[in-house]
């Protein structure tokens, strides 16, 4: 019989060891969905993870594991602290559009300016405003009436994608669009413009701004005290507030990072690989983000590895569907058991398995 | 001559890295009360939990009433006519009386029946209770009369009491103790775990002393003094904090007419506080938990904001002011509950040096946190309070309780606080770990601070206090001089008179 026994201290070595068995669990469960669809599970499972790096025409994806990872780790890392201090920020999504529209919307007010020194930077300053205040939304409720911030800012998603509805066939239609939905292409607006930094590699300013929020992230969390109540504060509130921490202003202050990340990523996404406010703009990098959060252990550079993995399984889907003729609905699946095969997993984290019959302890 | 109910036999116990019994064997005889005395550690815990089927020991066995006894788990124990009142209580606040002890039976019987068996019970045993009362109002002394009575419904042989008079006024003391007399005149038997000295000389005919897992002794506590047993208990001299006489100085801490709303459902309201307390005394607060303790120290550290001029430093007023302005002004305090409030158990020691530390001792520098410094500071706290680590890389967790409440309060402490205000200092702490703590509390005075010590120990608070003061539901009686003071007047104070006058109009 199977049993599971508490460990008096959470286990150190699963901990880390969590994550990578659950990439391994998800690919033998991803297997087995593989070949109740007919497909060879091996090929498929080489498909999604090594061709798009170094299969055949890797050239051609390979860029894109930059260009994907980029934002999935920006609003990890700004959903960490709030993680950590037990702050549910879920609409990061809504945050990313929120960003992106504000990002766009302040370039295209000066368009067809060639002042870049003042537009990218100032577009990027927009981003992290719009992504902020959209997530302070639900930070000002939880604080000041109580309300639940999973429910408030996963509901603004909802909020924010009629919003960029509303946009594109309203507000920022392209003038010269012939009457498509849709902006103006940043990326025939110089001024504007997220370039790639180095052709062939997919690197543009948001993978910049990513690699500095690793960074930034990992100093505040280990060396800030801004980073020591957040620790403080997931792990024992009322400590926290016996040490100074004022509860309402950390949460306001978690919210308006997490959100601010996922303003920035939504505007490098909008004025590059993307383009352009569109209707279907968002693609789910909020949602994932979450996954990425979680599997990279709320850690800087746990983030950092796990984005680059949920980059790959996006760009390996892709592959996936064109080559095997696999739904494109199994990234979302293949990410999906990723989460539950880590939250499986994370048992082990804080209990061990016996075999036999239980003993009386 | 009085028969034996349960023989222990070479009972042993480990646990990986440490020996918590040691072939440890003792008799229970029928109708006494056997006293199990030792420090936090001495391994009493597991003892009783291997009686209580709990813990399965390794080795030695076990006879009750003549016959092998080897528990498997509580439920076999219980029918076997073992019961057990924890030292801390498993009920459930939104429940009454009746429901919580239907909750804790195998088959229960119809509520109406199961209320008229507790007002059986109570009334049989002096112990006043109303089956209908909501849990989460009653007192703690009540409370523990719901586990009591809980346990005497199954009619046991033995009734284990694990330190049961820790949260009880005097005079709940003296009806607990009526009660237990009654059942061992009926025959029970009592197996009573305690350090509080004096109650088990008035209350046991043998008591058995266990240190590091060991018997170390046996004797008649009617005939031992208290100091004899205590230095078997540690095994060396203790040490007693001396009292050092000093003139009061200036007023240092001055509170007006205090009042604030109950934090919380089940919390209290403090109701119009005012007291001076000056340099170099120490003021006792006594009183039985949920009076109203918490809340004060929240008031006083600076978790609860208060209005404008109520509390004052120096005569500076400070109500308006969060914890660590508060310490930076001088306030130093250390909540009762060390899991989670006065440290955080899953951060180092570095990390929790760190909680309060943080202004006061300079340890954060234009928001960044100065490692080496903290770390220097917990190893300072550690070396200057003996806290027993191998150093502050540990976690909180991996202390015991009278070691992480060393920590806590000299951390305050070494701060050099001009108010330091502490709730319960040494509950749940050894013998001598507590010894030391008052010690450090009657120097930190003595240097010239004001001390304010929240305590439901009435001996640690005579011992200690210039002052003593009762708060009794969110009242604070005014201060009188500790020498003195009898216990019956001190009893008076805390108001355990008006908990009875409930419960002889319910009964």
């Amino acid at each position: 019989m199977l049993r599971l026994e508490r460990r008096r201290q959470p286990s150190s070595f699963w901990r880390w060891a969590a994550p990578l068995a659950a990439v391994v669990l998800t690919m033998f469960l991803g297997g087995l969905l593989f070949a109740a669809m007919g497909k060879d599970p091996l090929i498929a499972i080489r498909t999604i993870f090594w061709d798009p790096l170094f299969g055949q025409y890797a050239a051609f994806s390979r860029p894109q594991l930059l260009v994907k990872a980029a934002p999935l780790i920006l609003i990890a890392l700004g959903l960490s602290f709030g993680f950590r201090a037990g702050i549910w920020n879920i609409g990061a999504e809504g945050q990313y559009i929120m960003g992106a529209i504000f990002g766009a919307g302040f370039a295209l007010a000066f368009y067809p300016s060639e002042a870049r020194w003042f537009i990218f930077p100032g577009a990027i300053l927009f981003g992290l405003l719009g992504g902020m205040l959209w997530g302070l939304i639900p930070g000002v409720l939880k604080v000041r009436f109580g309300t639940n911030e999973i429910l408030s800012s996963l509901m603004l998603v909802y909020v924010a994608e009629n919003i960029l509805a509303k946009m594109a066939i309203g507000l920022l239609k392209n003038p010269d669009g012939m009457g498509f939905p849709g902006s103006r292409n940043l990326k025939q607006y110089a001024a504007a413009h997220n370039p790639e930094l180095a052709a062939g590699t997919g690197a543009h300013w948001g993978v910049v701004a990513a690699i500095l929020a690793v960074a930034g992230a990992y100093v505040v969390l280990s060396r800030h005290r801004f980073g020591y109540d957040v620790r403080l504060t997931g792990q024992s509130p009322r400590a926290a507030r016996f040490a100074g921490v004022n509860p309402g202003r950390l949460i306001l202050i978690c919210m308006a990072i997490s959100g601010g990340f996922a303003g920035i990523a939504g505007y490098f996404e909008v004025a590059g690989p993307s383009g352009q406010i569109s209707i279907d703009f968002n693609v789910g990098y909020g949602f994932t983000a979450i996954i990425v959060a979680f599997l990279g252990r709320l850690h800087p550079v746990g983030i950092l590895l796990a984005g680059l993995l949920l980059a790959l399984t996006y760009i390996g889907g892709e592959v996936a569907a064109l080559t095997l003729n696999l739904p494109i609905a199994t990234i979302q699946m293949f990410q999906g058991m990723l989460l539950f095969s880590l939250l499986m997993v994370d048992v082990l984290t804080d209990f061990r398995i016996r075999f036999g019959k239980a003993k009386v302890a | 001559m009085t028969s034996t109910l349960l023989e222990l036999d070479g009972l042993t116990k480990t646990y990986p890295g440490v020996v918590a019994n040691d072939d440890v064997s003792f008799a229970i005889r029928k109708g006494e009360v056997h006293a199990l005395l030792g420090e936090n550690g001495a391994g009493k815990s597991t003892l009783v939990k291997s009686i209580y089927g709990l813990v399965k020991p390794d080795r030695g066995t076990m006879t009750l009433d003549g016959k092998p006894y080897e528990p498997a788990e509580p439920r076999q124990a219980r029918a076997a006519g073992i019961a057990m009142v924890f030292q801390h209580f498993s009920l459930f606040d939104a429940l009454n009386v009746a429901e919580n002890i239907a909750l804790g039976m195998e088959n229960p019987p119809a509520l109406r029946d199961l209320a008229k068996r507790i007002r059986d019970v109570s009334e049989q045993y002096g112990l006043p209770l109303d089956p209908s009362r909501v849990v989460g109002d009653l007192s703690a002394g009540e409370r523990q009369r719901v586990e009591i009575i809980r346990c005497l419904l199954q009619d046991p042989k033995l009734l284990i009491m694990d330190e049961p008079t820790s949260v009880l006024t005097p005079q709940e003391v003296h009806i607990l103790f009526e009660t237990l007399r009654l059942l061992r005149s009926e025959g029970t038997s009592i197996l009573y775990i305690s350090h509080k000295l004096e109650e088990i000389r008035s209350l046991c005919e043998h008591a058995t002393i266990l240190r590091l897992g060991k018997v170390v002794g046996t004797c008649d506590p009617r005939a031992t003094s208290a100091r004899d047993m205590a230095e078997m208990m540690v095994g060396a001299t203790l040490h007693v904090p001396e009292k050092a006489d000093a003139a009061a100085g200036e007023v240092v801490l001055s509170i007006k007419s205090l009042s604030a709303p109950a934090p919380h459902q089940f919390g209290t309201a403090l109701r119009d506080i005012s007291i001076d307390v000056r340099a170099g005394e120490v003021l006792g607060i006594g009183g039985v938990a949920g009076n109203g303790q918490d809340e004060l120290v929240a008031a006083l550290s600076g978790e609860m904001r208060t209005r404008t001029g109520t509390i004052s430093l120096n005569g500076t007023p400070i109500g308006r002011m969060g914890p660590n302005e508060r310490r930076a002004a001088g306030l130093s305090a250390a909540p009762e509950e060390r899991n989670g409030h006065a440290a955080a158990p899953d951060m180092s020691l570095t990390e929790n040096a760190l909680m309060t530390g943080a202004v006061p001792m300079g340890l954060v520098e234009r928001g960044f946190l100065r490692w080496a410094k903290a770390r220097s500071f917990a190893e300072d706290i550690i070396k200057t309070f003996d806290v027993r680590t191998p150093g502050p890389q540990n976690a909180g967790r991996s202390l015991s309780g009278g070691n992480l409440q060393k920590f806590v309060i000299g951390r305050e402490i070494l701060q050099r606080p001009k108010v330091l205000v502490v709730n319960q200092p040494t509950w749940g702490v050894d013998a001598a770990a507590a010894a030391s703590i008052r010690q450090a509390i009657l120097d930190l005075a003595a240097d010239g601070a004001a001390v304010v010590v929240i305590s439901q120990d009435l001996d640690e608070l005579m011992e200690i206090s210039d002052r003593f003061s009762a708060l009794n539901e969110g009242r604070l009686s005014a201060p009188r001089p500790a020498r003195g003071l009898t216990v019956e007047q001190i009893g008076l104070l805390l108001g355990g008179a008006h908990d009875m006058e409930v419960a002889h109009v319910e009964a």
